[in-house]
């Protein structure tokens, strides 16, 4: 059987543009092939910057921003659209392929109503009348699970959630009957819990509608759910091209196997000791609301343990962190630290306090000031706490540079110099740099890719062995919390809903709120969607 | 109540609140300031007598708060009081000289906004190439000018270079429609070339910002043609901020008018208000400071509502 | 790093503007008010530029009222930037009652334009340097005021800044090491915009004959003194507006690269 589409030998280059430098030439995507046949799903995986994205759109040939395909064939049934002009690439876009872009909350148009942008394609390319083109977005909201499929098309975007909004993107790519749909990282945006479902009705939609998919993520084992076959990419190049039983269960390359192997960090559970800190029957809301988004929450963590507070988004788990620091006051509830209470203010504290309890962020881009050196943003803390200056703090400045692995040369480098990773790392340096007893880690490795988080994951692992810190590491993703807890709380709405020892709390009996965070993190098996979505006690919390 | 309305009717009485407190400012204000106006009327050299005699007839000697109410008063009934220098009673000196302003103004509006649309759609069209790079370079250049400025190298240009306009811009009432047009065409032209490059340059950025985002790139990948584009998916989500930007730049006309108005010796509110603060006037300055802001702060107002009737989200709640 | 010729242009020009005003008693070729020539005579090699409406050499008082344009703008600039960008960081980074304040009386200032507000004031107060300065930076801070609010709220948000009060610093250490460092090119760029605007403004007022009054003169006053050549076809007027427009101008060019550079250094995504 021909292939509807074909890839061969792809080149993709842009041109950079650094400020007050000469403009570069990039090679985003480098001799990669791809095929794909009717009906069959194939999946593009890889970290940020493998250029799967990029490889998606070549599909239709659109180059984002300033991207341009250089080199190769891309051959959709039969014939190369890189030389097809431009009537024939609008001729052959929403008709012959279409796409799901990852945020569908910013690729819909905010000022039209959905059904209008969800026929548009079908209306456009004359491939149906309005009534059967509304009728088949009916069927395909009702496929898709939205609620309220007769009259869902006539809400604006910003009236329904997010999840809802990736499922109508996905009727917006069926609509016109394609022969190929490219969905880019369409599960990546929304909470553990929804992504579960979303990823299931695609699933369901692909299967029922015989579409081919080339399916795009940086997540392996979600990739195992969808896919026939896998393509792993790294740096714009090809690793490994394969069955998608055979890259999960015998993949033959390193890189391969490293991803397949992610997120298997052991870490024995340490027994229950006295408490390093408490936090008693809090409860908090933000100014000028009158909802708490925290409510009676009681959590202690001992000296040199690990407490993961794990939920989804809105679940208070990171108003809990800025009730602990200090930055939002508790309205009512006590917090004790090493004997002593802290005062629920920030500037009430003392700085030895402030010493004692330090934090670490999810985007560490953001965490680090950009006109601060590496030097400086691990040099002021010393500075402020010890008084160390001149030679005393360089030395102590290389000690912890040493200590996160990433040794000598990078002193006088700035932020924008290093890799994501690293970024992290001097973060991590910056907290240990005060001698702390408790670490706060809010999402520290969820913006990272899988690779680079597990080693991260280890180095706060190792670091706790040495200094015998404590860790209260705030996450959505529970093969995190598997990998580095002694103890767990489950968090749901501004509630603590299981609280205990990690063994305790991941064992059965569940609730049916961790029973469906437990179920909503993909294993890395075929078939492992379908038997989760027909053994779920509890709907997907946000939708 | 729907929140739409709730919040226009909220925005326009936070309007007449800020009027009310600008006319505070402008009436109270100004006395706190050194100065007095008796002296500025008499001169250095009055005596203490006749100083305190002006001050009797003007009231001044009242508290600032029952001056500010009696004119408050007043003013809403349409009475502004009369002129200090020449006892002209100021509602009639303004009523005139207000419609031949708002004709001046009118007439560059009318000219500018369209133009400035059609410049700023053709610079973002075109976005880096060469139409947009010598728009945006003659703007830039116009911006740089004050009025005055703009104005005498177009009067060099019409009147001497090319002499086909009178420089003085005299209306008078019984005047013909065409004749008046004729009479403000170098004024009109000044004050468009120094709204446009403001307003241009404003849409042109309000466009760009909106083919920017990611729903623009899902429109291009259902296949439509970029005139599709912008038409259906660009236009519906430009349109609040272009008329805003439209309205704001009208706005800015209030300022141009006073210094053109001068310039051309046009009899009008500008020159009216110019005139008497040069003779120390204050309630002339007051009243016609108080107008200008009142137009100044409807059309801003305006600018705000139309975003507000435009956003989607207030329009369609949840 | 690269600057564009159309900067490099504006920072030549502004350049000398600012060398021919600072040396202006050794540079001008005649006294400020000696009248030593013919009314209005045209450009000649002994009067560059023409003499004026009772026979002043142009150049030199062109180089003269460059001084008095310059001086005053400036002066006005740095007060305006001032007073603006310490209420508009203090405002940011307090919040609070003061912020809610502050911003208040600024949307009430900025509510009419403010050439309107300077008629009115200026209609009581006396015509002096000082108080032309005053008034022109105090209404122009307004404009310094919501930028370096805006910007400064911005980079207050940002996680480094949070991390640096989770640390126990001072307020100071968080407005001049956190934020400042990080607001610095916005801020410059908006000063050359608030310098232009200050040049427009003076020579707005002494053109309408409420700015710098004899036996000082700036460029505004010197188009007033010789518009009326205008209509006989003398240039006299023009040279004074163009010495205007041509400093406007190259401010311009710079302040605009600066801005450029400011916002491409937020980059685009990642590659």
């Amino acid at each position: 059987m021909a292939d509807l589409l074909t890839i061969k030998n792809l080149r993709i280059e842009a041109t950079a543009y650094p400020p007050g430098e000469a403009p570069r030439q990039l090679v985003l995507v480098d001799d990669v092939f791809v095929s794909v046949q009717k009906g069959r799903v194939l999946g593009l995986i890889g970290e940020s910057g493998a250029g799967k994205s990029t490889i998606g759109l070549a599909a239709l040939s659109y180059g984002r921003g300033g991207v341009r395909l250089t080199g190769g064939q891309v051959l959709l049934n039969g014939r190369d659209i890189r030389t097809t002009g431009a009537a024939g690439l609008r001729a052959l876009r929403g008709r012959e392929v279409t796409y799901v872009a990852q945020s569908a909350a910013a690729a819909f148009n905010p000022a039209k109503r959905l059904m209008a942008q969800v026929i548009e394609t079908s209306l456009l390319h004359k491939l149906m009348t309005r009534e059967q083109a509304e009728a088949r977005a009916v069927e395909l909201f009702t496929k898709l699970g939205l609620p309220d499929p007769e009259t869902f098309g006539r809400r604006y975007p910003h009236q329904v959630s997010g999840g809802q909004l990736q499922r109508a993107m996905t009727a917006m790519a069926l609509c016109p009957k394609p022969d190929l749909v490219i969905f880019d990282e369409p599960t990546t945006a929304l909470d553990v819990t929804t992504q579960i479902d979303v990823l299931a009705a695609i699933k369901e939609a692909i299967r029922d509608t015989g579409v081919a998919a080339i399916y795009i993520t940086h997540d392996l084992a979600v990739v195992a759910q969808v896919a026939d076959d896998i393509l792993v990419l790294r740096h714009g190049k090809a690793v490994e091209y394969g069955a998608t039983d055979q890259i999960i269960s015998a993949p033959s390359q390193d890189y391969t196997q490293a991803l397949v192997s992610v997120r298997r960090i052991d870490h024995a559970e340490k027994t229950a000791a006295t408490p390093i800190l408490r936090a008693q029957a809090i409860t908090a809301r933000y100014r000028g609301t009158s909802f708490d988004v925290l409510q009676d929450v009681t959590v202690d963590v001992a000296a040199g343990q690990t407490l993961a507070i794990v939920g989804e988004s809105g679940s208070g788990k990171s108003t809990l962190a800025r009730v602990i620091t200090g930055l939002l006051p508790a309205r009512s509830g006590q917090i004790t630290f090493d004997g002593r209470t802290l005062s629920p203010d920030l500037a009430a504290r003392s700085k030895d306090d402030l010493r004692q309890v330090q934090m670490i962020y999810q985007m560490a881009d953001t965490a680090m000031n950009p006109r601060q050196t590496v030097g400086t943003i691990i040099g002021r803390p010393l500075e402020f706490y010890f008084g160390l200056k001149g030679d005393a703090k360089r030395a102590r400045v290389q000690d912890l540079l040493d200590q996160i692995e990433m040794g000598a040369g990078y002193e006088n480098r700035y932020p924008a110099e290093l890799s994501g990773g690293q970024k992290q790392r001097v973060c991590i340096a910056r907290a240990l740099a005060a001698k702390p007893k408790l670490i706060l880690c809010d999402e520290v490795t969820s913006a990272l890719d899988p690779l680079v988080a597990d080693g991260i994951l280890k180095l706060l692992l190792t670091l706790q062995a040495q200094e015998g810190v404590a860790y209260v590491f705030i996450t959505h993703d529970l093969a995190t919390v598997k990998a580095i807890a002694d103890k767990i709380a489950v968090m749901y709405r501004g509630k603590v809903v299981r609280y205990g020892q990690k063994s305790d709390v991941l064992s059965p009996p569940f609730d049916d709120y961790t029973d469906l965070l437990l179920s909503s993190v993909p294993e890395m098996k075929t078939g492992w969607l379908e038997g989760v979505i027909k053994t779920r006690k509890m709907a997907s919390a946000g939708n | 109540m729907h929140p739409l309305i709730k919040l226009v009717v909220q925005r326009i009485a936070l309007g007449l609140l800020l009027l009310l407190a600008v006319s505070v400012v402008i009436f109270l204000g100004v006395e706190m300031l050194p100065g007095d106006t008796a002296q500025a009327i008499l001169g250095q050299s009055a005596t203490p007598e006749a100083l305190a005699n002006l001050r009797e007839s003007l009231g001044l000697n009242q508290s600032a708060a029952t001056r500010y109410f009696t004119w408050l008063g007043h003013a809403v009934q349409g009475d502004l009081g009369k002129a200090l220098t020449n006892q002209q009673d100021i509602s009639h000196a303004i009523g005139q000289r207000l419609g031949n302003t708002l004709f001046l103004a009118l007439c560059a509006g009318v000219i500018a906004v369209p133009l400035a649309i059609a410049l700023g759609l053709i610079a973002a069209r075109y976005n880096g190439r060469w139409p947009d790079k010598l728009i945006s370079g003659v703007t830039l250049a116009t911006i740089s000018l004050p009025e005055f400025v703009a104005a005498y190298f177009v009067i060099f240009l019409l009147t001497q270079v090319i002499p086909i306009l009178q420089p003085v811009s005299m209306v008078f009432p019984g005047m013909g429609f065409l004749e008046k047009l004729h009479a403000v065409a170098l004024p009109v032209i000044v004050l468009v070339m120094v709204v446009l490059a403001h307003m241009m340059r404003m849409t042109r950025a309000a466009i760009l910002n909106v083919m920017q985002s990611a729903y623009i790139e899902t429109a291009e990948l259902k296949g439509l043609s970029p005139m599709q584009v912008i038409w259906r998916h660009a236009l519906p989500n430009a349109v609040a901020p272009i008329i805003s930007v439209v309205v704001i730049n009208l706005a800015y006309l209030v300022v141009g008018v006073v210094v053109v108005e001068v310039v051309f010796s046009y009899n009008a509110l500008g020159q009216y208000l110019v005139d008497h603060v040069a003779k120390r006037d204050l309630p002339v300055v007051q009243a016609v400071g108080i107008i200008f802001a009142a137009v100044y702060i409807g059309l801003n107002i305006l600018a705000d509502l139309i975003g507000i009737i435009a956003n989607p989200r207030l329009r369609h709640p949840k | 790093m690269r600057i564009p010729l159309s900067a490099l242009m504006g920072m030549v020009l502004t350049g000398a503007f600012v060398l021919a005003a600072v040396f202006a008693p050794w540079i001008a070729p005649y006294p400020i008010d000696a009248a030593v020539g013919k009314v209005w005579e045209g450009p000649s090699s002994q009067y560059w530029l023409g003499t004026d409406t009772i026979g002043r050499d142009i150049l030199s008082r062109l180089i003269y009222g460059g001084s008095v344009t310059i001086f005053v703008a400036l002066v006005s600039s740095l007060l305006s930037f001032g007073m603006g960008a310490f209420f508009g960081f203090l405002a940011a980074t307090r919040g609070g009652w003061m912020d809610t304040g502050l911003s208040r009386l600024v949307d009430l200032m900025m509510a009419v334009p403010s050439l309107i507000v300077a008629l009115v004031v200026l209609s009581v107060l006396p015509l002096n340097l000082t108080v032309l300065i005053l008034v022109m930076g105090v209404l122009d801070s307004t404009r310094v005021f919501r930028l370096s609010r805006a910007v400064a709220a911005d980079i207050a948000v940002m996680d480094y800044v949070e991390a640096a009060k989770l640390r126990g610093e001072r307020q100071g250490w968080i407005i001049f090491r956190e934020i400042l460092p990080n607001a610095m090119s916005p801020l410059v760029a908006e000063f050359g915009m608030r310098f232009i605007f200050a040049v427009l403004f003076i020579s707005t007022l002494s053109f309408l004959g409420l700015g710098i009054q004899p036996p000082l003169s700036d460029w505004g006053g010197m188009v007033r003194e010789n518009k009326d050549g205008l209509v006989y076809g003398k240039a006299a007027a023009l040279m004074p507006a163009l010495a205007i427009a041509v400093l406007a101008i190259s401010v311009n060019l710079v302040a605009d690269w600066i801005l450029q550079r400011t916002s491409s250094l937020k980059g685009g995504r990642g590659g």
